[in-house]
């Protein structure tokens, strides 16, 4: 397993309260990974400290290491502008800005300098076609994606993040606001984005683990209990917990 | 014991409630039918009064609203009465303030909203700022003749009487953009930050087009309270009644319109002029009131 995320002896406090306790992992390159566990139990804190979106919230105190690449992302010489580029997210509610369908996609690659109509014209066309909703949208580039049903918007959320070529897409509970078809077309298309992309999600929904990831992260009051492909995880767990929560006995 | 009280005290309220039904009940609807006429009386007598105001003013000032008067100047010489220099006046003011008002108070928002770390220096400007828009408008004046003229030595004019006006309005502009700036969703300002945004970008490319809507309305507020604004400029613009062009009428005395109306009607005793000048004055902040409320709806569909 090629990892291309390492994370060592994480701790994270909001304030006073310690909401992640010396998690170490390493996230398996160009696969998927899913993170669960009930509510509240740190794992989208963890997710957004994989792109250091957790810098946002006030108070917040971490220690140990996050390596992508073997690189330290919170090395405080770090550009956050270049990770963010390399690991891009998908939110829980589709949240496209009040723009063009064309102007959401060229956000992120007029972030990080491309101005040439000819070159933009190809990211999108590209992005949208790997977000599979290309067929949907081409003769409506120039309408408001806020126009767009909310499983049309998500899509266009995740061709956003892919506009920018990252090497991991972070995707927080990206399907819970969508109806099961909306739902059906992410997880294909997820599936689909792991031959170039490794993805990682945080995910409510234990069929949805079992359907499209390939490792399994099972978080609990802040601890890693277990991480495993997810096929042995879900067939013979090693911790009675988790056990218990895929089971449905606790969460 | 204890059950004869609860008794005793019980039959007495049923008795007082059934000696009492008829008589409270015509009360009741003696009161309800009482308020009801207070009520509308006063709203009617509110109507009244507004309708007389504007009725009366308009009575009075149409007759001598003429191309004649909007288009030319007073002059003695030529037995002329004209308010056209008061009219630019007001506009030139109007450039003024709003040319430096605009960056400083939105400035002065985005940096409170966006920017600032320390909530309580914070929440103390913002009480500073929601103090300011409560003073009289004559100590805006009165502070502005001290501070521009006397102090830096700016001589009677546009400039003098559109700076007191920047202190005046500067309040009420950074409240209406930081209202705006709030009510941006907290999910496209993570979005675009998770593009790799810088803060700035963030803001510019999301954050104010999306707030701009406030801000239109803001300035066309703006834009009314300096029309009509009067105290704040009596000490500041001087009372000249001649056509200058901008860049001369920035430092000499010039009356705007609501100085030119102060002027007309207690110097000059021509109250003819004074209420065609309150018939223009009225129609615009009319006007402006509801550009302000369109121009709010208008953005905050698109």
């Amino acid at each position: 397993m090629d990892s291309i995320m390492d994370i060592r002896n994480l701790n994270l406090w909001y304030g006073d309260h310690k909401v992640l306790h010396d998690i170490s992992v390493s996230l398996p390159k160009n696969q998927i990974t899913a993170l669960i566990g009930p509510s509240g139990c740190g794992k989208s804190t963890f997710l957004k400290t994989l792109n250091r979106m957790n810098d946002l919230v006030e108070g917040v105190k971490i220690t140990g290491d996050v390596l992508y690449n073997g690189e330290d992302i919170y090395d405080p010489k770090l550009d956050v502008t270049w990770l963010r580029k390399h690991i891009g997210m998908v939110f829980q509610k589709p949240n496209p800005f009040p723009m063009s369908i064309y102007d959401n996609i060229a956000y992120g690659p007029r972030v990080h300098g491309i101005t040439s109509k000819v070159k933009l014209d190809a990211i999108v066309e590209k992005s949208l076609k790997d977000a599979a909703i290309w067929t949907e949208v081409k003769d409506r580039l120039n309408k408001p994606a806020l126009g767009l049903s909310g499983g049309q918007q998500q899509r266009i959320c995740i061709a956003r993040a892919l506009a920018v070529e990252p090497d991991i897409l972070l995707m927080d509970e990206s399907t819970s606001a969508l109806d099961p078809i909306s739902t059906s077309k992410i997880e294909e298309l997820a599936l689909e984005l792991k031959k170039k992309y490794t993805v990682i999600m945080v995910t409510h929904n234990m069929q949805q683990a079992v359907r499209i990831s390939d490792y399994c992260a099972f978080f609990l009051l802040g601890d890693l209990i277990e991480f495993n492909k997810t096929e042995d995880m879900f067939s013979m767990p090693k911790d009675k917990r988790t056990e218990d929560y895929i089971t449905g006995r606790s969460g | 014991m204890i059950e004869g009280k609860v008794n005793g005290k019980g039959a007495m309220a049923l008795d007082a409630s059934a000696m009492g039904h008829s008589a409270s009940l015509s009360r009741r609807t003696l009161w309800n039918y009482g308020a009801t006429a207070l009520i509308w009386g006063s709203a009617i007598l509110t109507c009244l009064l507004l309708a007389f105001l504007m009725g009366y003013i308009f009575y009075r000032g149409i007759p001598y609203l003429s191309v004649d008067l909007l288009t030319s100047q007073s002059s003695y010489v030529r037995q002329t009465v004209g308010i056209l220099p008061n009219l630019l006046n007001t506009l030139y003011i109007i450039i003024v303030a709003m040319v430096i008002v605009l960056p400083l108070g939105i400035g002065a928002a985005v940096y409170l909203t966006e920017y600032a770390a320390n909530k309580k220096l914070v929440s103390m400007i913002e009480f500073a700022t929601e103090a300011l828009t409560g003073i009289p408008s004559i100590i805006f004046g009165l502070a502005g003749m001290v501070l521009f003229i006397e102090m830096f030595g700016i001589k009677q004019g546009i400039l003098a009487g559109g700076l007191t006006l920047v202190m005046m309005i500067l309040p009420v502009i950074i409240r209406t953009t930081q209202e705006s700036l709030k009510t941006v969703p907290a999910a496209y300002r993570e979005g675009s930050l998770a593009m790799g945004s810088s803060k700035w970008h963030m803001i510019r490319t999301v954050v104010l087009p999306n707030a701009v809507d406030g801000i239109v309305t803001g300035c066309i507020l703006s834009v009314g309270r300096i029309v009509g604004e009067s105290a704040a400029l009596l000490f500041t613009v001087g009372f000249g009644l001649i056509i200058n062009d901008f860049f001369t009428a920035l430092e000499s005395s010039s009356a705007t319109l609501t100085v030119a109306l102060y002027v007309y009607a207690s110097e000059r005793g021509e109250t003819g002029v004074a209420f065609a000048i309150a018939v223009i004055l009225m129609s615009l902040t009319l006007l402006l009131n509801i550009a302000a409320n369109l121009s709010a709806k208008k953005l905050k569909k698109s």
